[in-house]
């Protein structure tokens, strides 16, 4: 076990185990996939020497399916996929809204879409993170940049599980997760557990005040009925009642939505005065980190934003931003900038790029001329 | 109603949604049976896949998760390894199990992990109306086969030995009480256990495969191809029922672990 | 023998009657308040072999032992 304070040069498959392993993860199950396979590899060698369980399951559908199982059975559960591996997962995602149980599932973004560039990077699945199950839910969707934010994010995607009764979405991307970087192996902050029924009769699906239930286990001699179907606070189908079913599917958002204040996450550098902004998240944040900086040392009045949570987005955040324009570079075809222009209501430039390389940041500087 | 009923069911969730004769019912009376033999559902744990025997173990009271089509054998795995003290008994159906639950299937068997898995056969796909299904005879007319089944189905007890389940029973639900003392052998078993249950099914199976929606005329159906001796010849349509294969040689599935012990 | 039958739940299915070994029930003419035909009991012929209480999926149908 690594001592606190402990520093090592991992990369950011490596650095999400660290994370994960800080955070009380004791079941991981998984399959193998370019460029993922490290965190399954990672794994296997990590987590019997703290007393978890690792599996190699037989396909992707197992490996979210038996996250669910070990999850309800009181223990906290990842996976880790790329693009391929994901797409299979997203029943499973869903299942895991609609049942509330928390889960962290960790997507290595790489080229697609099909089989598409298992070597090369890209961040094409934004969108699915939030929208890949059928249904109306709301996942939590977070984004590090580095080695050092996959440990972080990671820690803070189980505290937000368990916080939430939700499955949270780590999605980094070929680049982070292969660049091996300094990474200080250290819980940031509290790590988190489900809220446990106190004495008296407890009802599985009731919600406290904050919209999210408090969490019995299995075995634990509660009786609990978990079910896939739209159900009450007793785990009974209501989805034959459109009422109830309504309900039930306006909390689960709610649960999400209205505790954003609390999961909305960005990081702000000299935004007060900029007349144009970078919004970027992931590993393109870092070129657009440097372009800003060399637009500064132009005396042009560029700020910088890095999303370190994509869904909820960050939408307070964002419209209290006073530049006048904002630019998105990604590498897809222009996604988020989507919902930067819906956030701000202000011009977005995208800047889209394809092909599985990062944007350098003479690419976004020369951007960014255009925009000023 | 009966004091195991009034023992054991989760009574907000009833009536039963079984059609009035399904033989899930009486798989269900079957396993609270068992339950009560093996000291109470708190030594339970219960998953089950999409289907009409899904819902069997939903009408328990005990800790039940009721999962995706063909799923539930994966969840089983990881609640397994959460809670490695419990018996975790899987409920499934014959197209959740072979159909869309096939690889999870054969490979919980390979591992041999220490679960039961109890797979209603009807014959066909009963919740979503009468589709055919991976055990439907040839020939029979289906939802999905107006023109006849054209597909061999599968042998689940042969495909069961084949990937390495160590404890395997084949049983119907004409003969309860060899049901429910093989359920109790299936889940004292350390290993995967694999317990097929020829089932009635009137409203689907019955009048598809058999012209009659009448329960009693599809219970002494399956009874009349039942064969219970054990060195008798199968003819044609009959299916052997009891113990087939038990194994207490081979250990369960175990993960390494180095330090101390999960949860 | 009593054998009692829980209108709440029973279904008429039948099956009951089908494994009687005693013909203890047949079927009946009068239904529930669900509109299910309920059996009709011989409670004389009932030897309480539990053969209607294991194979109902119910759990509608016990036999009693009259004291």
């Amino acid at each position: 076990m690594a001592e606190p304070d402990a520093v090592k040069i991992i990369h950011g498959n490596e650095a999400c185990v660290e994370g994960a392993i800080l955070a009380g993860c004791k079941f991981f199950a998984g399959y193998p996939i370019t460029p993922a396979s490290e965190v399954a590899e990672v794994m296997a060698a990590r987590l019997p020497a703290v007393g978890g369980v690792f599996m190699q399951m037989e396909d992707e559908l197992a490996s979210i399916n038996a996250v669910v199982g070990a999850s309800w059975g009181g223990i906290k559960a990842m996976t880790a996929t790329s693009g391929p591996g994901f797409s299979l997962m997203q029943e499973g995602i869903g299942y895991a809204a609609v049942t509330e149980t928390p889960c962290v599932i960790v997507n290595v973004m790489r080229g697609g879409p099909g089989t598409g560039q298992p070597t090369l990077s890209s961040q094409q699945d934004v969108y699915q993170a939030k929208y890949g199950s059928h249904g109306d839910y709301e996942p939590i969707v977070l984004v590090p940049s580095s080695a050092q934010e996959a440990l972080d994010l990671t820690v803070r995607a189980f505290n937000l599980a368990e916080e939430f009764l939700v499955p949270v979405i780590v999605l980094t991307d070929e680049i982070v997760g292969h660049t091996r970087e300094r990474v200080a192996i250290r819980a940031p902050g509290e790590i988190k557990q489900r809220r446990k029924p106190g004495q008296g009769e407890y009802i599985p699906f009731r919600p406290m005040p904050d919209h999210v239930p408090l969490r019995g286990n299995f075995g634990e001699g509660y009786h609990i009925l978990v079910d896939g179907q739209l159900h009450d606070e007793y785990g009974n189908r209501v989805g034959h009642i459109p009422e109830k079913s309504a309900q039930h599917v306006q909390r689960l958002c709610d649960k999400i939505n209205q505790n954003r204040d609390r999961i909305a996450d960005v990081e702000t550098r000299n935004i007060e005065d900029a007349e144009v902004v970078i919004v970027s998240y992931g590993s393109s944040s870092r070129p657009a980190l440097r372009a800003m900086k060399e637009a500064r040392a132009q005396n042009l009045k560029v700020g910088w934003v890095k999303l370190k949570t994509l869904f909820p987005f960050p939408d307070e955040q964002l419209s209290a931003i006073p530049a006048r324009a904002f630019l998105v570079p990604e590498m897809n075809v222009g996604k988020i900038v989507r919902e930067v222009k819906r956030a701000t209501g202000k011009p977005c430039l995208s800047l889209p790029k394809l092909g599985g390389e990062l944007h350098t940041p003479a690419e976004i500087l020369t951007a960014l001329k255009e925009v000023m | 109603m009966h004091p195991l009923g009034e023992k054991y069911l989760r009574k907000s969730s009833l009536p039963t949604l079984f059609c009035p004769g399904c033989g899930d019912g009486t798989i269900l009376n079957a396993m609270i049976r068992a339950i009560d033999k093996l000291g109470g559902t708190d030594h339970f744990l219960f998953v089950s896949g999409i289907g009409c025997s899904g819902w069997i173990p939903v009408f328990i009271n005990a800790d039940c998760i009721h999962t995706l089509h063909g799923r539930a054998i994966p969840v089983a795995t990881g609640l397994k390894m959460a809670q490695p003290g419990k018996h975790v008994v899987v409920f499934t159906g014959d197209g959740d199990c072979l159909g869309i639950g096939g690889n999870h299937f054969i490979h919980a068997a390979r591992r041999n992990l220490n679960v039961t898995v109890v797979m209603v056969n009807n014959y066909i796909y009963g919740m979503t109306g009468g589709q055919v299904a991976p055990t439907t005879p040839e020939k029979i007319v289906t939802k999905t086969t107006p023109y006849g089944n054209i597909e061999a189905p599968f042998d689940a007890c042969g495909l069961a030995r084949a990937a390495g389940a160590t404890f395997i029973a084949r049983h119907t639900t004409a003969l309860p009480r060899l049901l429910m003392n093989d359920l109790v052998k299936a889940v004292q078993h350390s290993g995967f256990s694999f317990v097929e249950v020829m089932t009635q099914c009137p409203t689907q199976a019955g009048r598809a495969i058999y012209g009659s929606g009448e329960p009693s005329v599809l219970l002494n159906e399956l009874k009349g191809r039942a064969v219970v001796a054990k060195n008798v010849e199968l003819k044609p349509g009959q299916f052997r029922v009891g113990t087939l294969h038990q194994d207490a040689s081979r250990p369960p599935y175990a993960p390494i672990v180095t330090a101390e012990g999960t949860a | 023998m009593k054998i009692l039958i829980d209108e709440a739940y029973c279904k008429g299915c039948g099956l009951c009657i089908t494994v009687c070994p005693q013909h203890a029930l047949a079927p009946g003419s009068r239904r529930s308040q669900k509109g299910y035909l309920m059996p009709a009991t011989a409670e004389d012929k009932c030897d309480s072999c539990k053969s209607c209480e294991i194979i109902c999926p119910d759990f509608a149908i016990v036999t009693v032992k009259e004291p």
